[in-house]
């Protein structure tokens, strides 16, 4: 059967449906950012930066950037009413001490007992660089991982076990593809939301593990 | 009278031995203090330990500081930018150290260092390559890893606006590492872009009181245009 992978566009749009009012959220660098873009206009969701903000707006106009006003990707953006600005320590206990409702991060790999890694492709002559990365990954109430869900070569993101270096230990609740929303849980891989045209055994195909079907979706 | 108030970057850092642990608030250029470090260079203390966030972007600033090879050691969390190319060759040559820290717990160790604890346990980086070596403890059923304090001989940090017994205000998201930093420092040296008369800083709005900074030097904001040029 054939079948149209979601868009990046449209992958961030599913996920962002899924954030409910009044959570607050981290949007990891990369593919998540494009989140900020469809977040449901009905709902208030309060954006951190690590840097020190929340209540994050979206990038300012060409003629109002202000270079004191930075998101953790470095790039210009803007406060909204209401927003607050904060020092790293302050940052990272909301990090770190689960007041995050939801930290969205992007990787490399996810294996079936949500260990993460997204940090390192462990290559010996790469500039290592981890930044807030295992910091968001154990202290968000909730890990989502949003990500393509097979390689260039057409391998598998979502494995047994992680080959490239951990960011965190079993610590992603679910995973957002352009294939499908995956949901780890204690009793294996839950599949949904398949792209239409892709059936749960093709999933499970290209997959290579074994993936349940929700029953409640 | 109590006057921090330094009458050049040269007075402000004025005594920085050969062998110190400097470190430099600034996440992006947001906070950077970028005069100080420039003044770092010339006043040319070696065998630095530098601790940022960042390795350097560019060819000002820290990644200056890099290049004069008056650095040992760099403890950041991200030295990889798309123009750190200052760091990464000098860490493919060997010719700097790099001890790779996570953001959240760089910033709970210098933290601690300031707030006199011994040393703490972070669930941040367990199980990975980062805690490599490093003692682990399961308290009520989580895992965490054992971190030590991060002192400094010095901190060079950026504020808004300060009095003159150092009482420091920051603007925006160029606060991130300065009000913690300065607490971590055995001198805390804070560049300002205003100094004003004592009392006129909102006593409920004082992010940093003076207690944490040693010495201040105004200096003047550089329009946005003009940081825009000097990375490119």
């Amino acid at each position: 059967m054939s079948y149209a992978k979601r868009s990046r566009q449209e992958m961030a749009q599913r996920l962002a449906a899924d954030i409910h009012d009044g959570a607050y959220v981290n949007l990891g660098i990369g593919l998540p950012t494009l989140v900020a873009d469809h977040l449901p206009k009905d709902r208030e969701i309060f954006l951190h930066s690590e840097n020190g903000i929340l209540g994050m707006g979206p990038a300012p106009a060409p003629g109002d950037i202000d270079t004191d006003l930075l998101n953790a990707g470095k790039q210009p953006v803007t406060l909204l009413p209401g927003g607050a600005f904060f020092h790293h320590a302050d940052s990272f206990a909301m990090i770190r001490g689960g007041h995050l409702d939801i930290c969205v991060l992007g990787a490399f790999q996810v294996s079936a007992s949500g260990d993460i890694a997204n940090w390192s492709t462990g290559e010996p002559d790469a500039i290592p660089a981890v930044g807030g990365a295992m910091d968001l990954a154990v202290g968000a109430k909730n890990i989502w991982v949003m990500m393509e869900h097979l390689t260039r070569k057409g391998e598998s993101k979502i494995v047994a076990r992680c080959t490239y270096p951990l960011t965190g230990v079993g610590v992603v609740k679910r995973v957002y593809t352009d294939l499908a929303v995956i949901d780890i849980t204690a009793n294996g891989l839950v599949a949904y939301d398949l792209v239409p045209g892709l059936g749960l055994d093709e999933l499970q195909g290209v997959t290579g593990l074994p993936l349940n079907a929700a029953f409640s979706a | 009278m109590i006057d921090k108030i330094q009458g050049s970057l040269a007075a402000a850092l004025a005594g920085v031995q050969d062998g110190s642990t400097v470190m430099v608030g600034g996440f992006g250029d947001a906070g950077l203090p970028n005069e100080l470090v420039d003044a770092l260079i010339v006043q040319g203390a070696r065998d630095l330990v530098v601790v940022n966030n960042n390795a350097g972007q560019g060819e000002s600033g820290v990644a200056a500081l890099l290049a004069s090879g008056h650095v040992r050691k760099i403890i950041c969390s991200f030295p990889r930018n798309v123009d750190s190319q200052v760091f990464d060759e000098l860490y493919r040559s060997g010719k700097l150290e790099l001890e790779l820290v996570p953001q959240g717990t760089l910033v709970e160790r210098i933290r601690a260092a300031g707030a006199g604890i011994g040393a703490f346990y972070t669930p941040t980086a367990f199980g990975t390559e980062l805690a490599k070596g490093k003692e682990t403890r399961r308290i009520n059923g989580r895992d965490y890893v054992l971190e030590h304090p991060l002192y400094a001989d010095y901190a060079l940090i950026k504020a808004e606006a300060a009095d003159r017994w150092g009482n420091l205000v920051y603007r925006k998201t160029a606060r991130n590492f300065g009000p913690v930093m300065a607490t971590a420092a055995k001198c805390a040296i804070a560049q300002v872009h205003r100094t004003v008369a004592l009392g006129e800083l909102d006593p409920e709005a004082i992010v940093t009181p003076g207690i944490f900074v040693a010495r201040v030097v105004k200096v003047p904001r550089v329009p946005a245009a003009a940081i825009a040029a000097g990375r490119q």
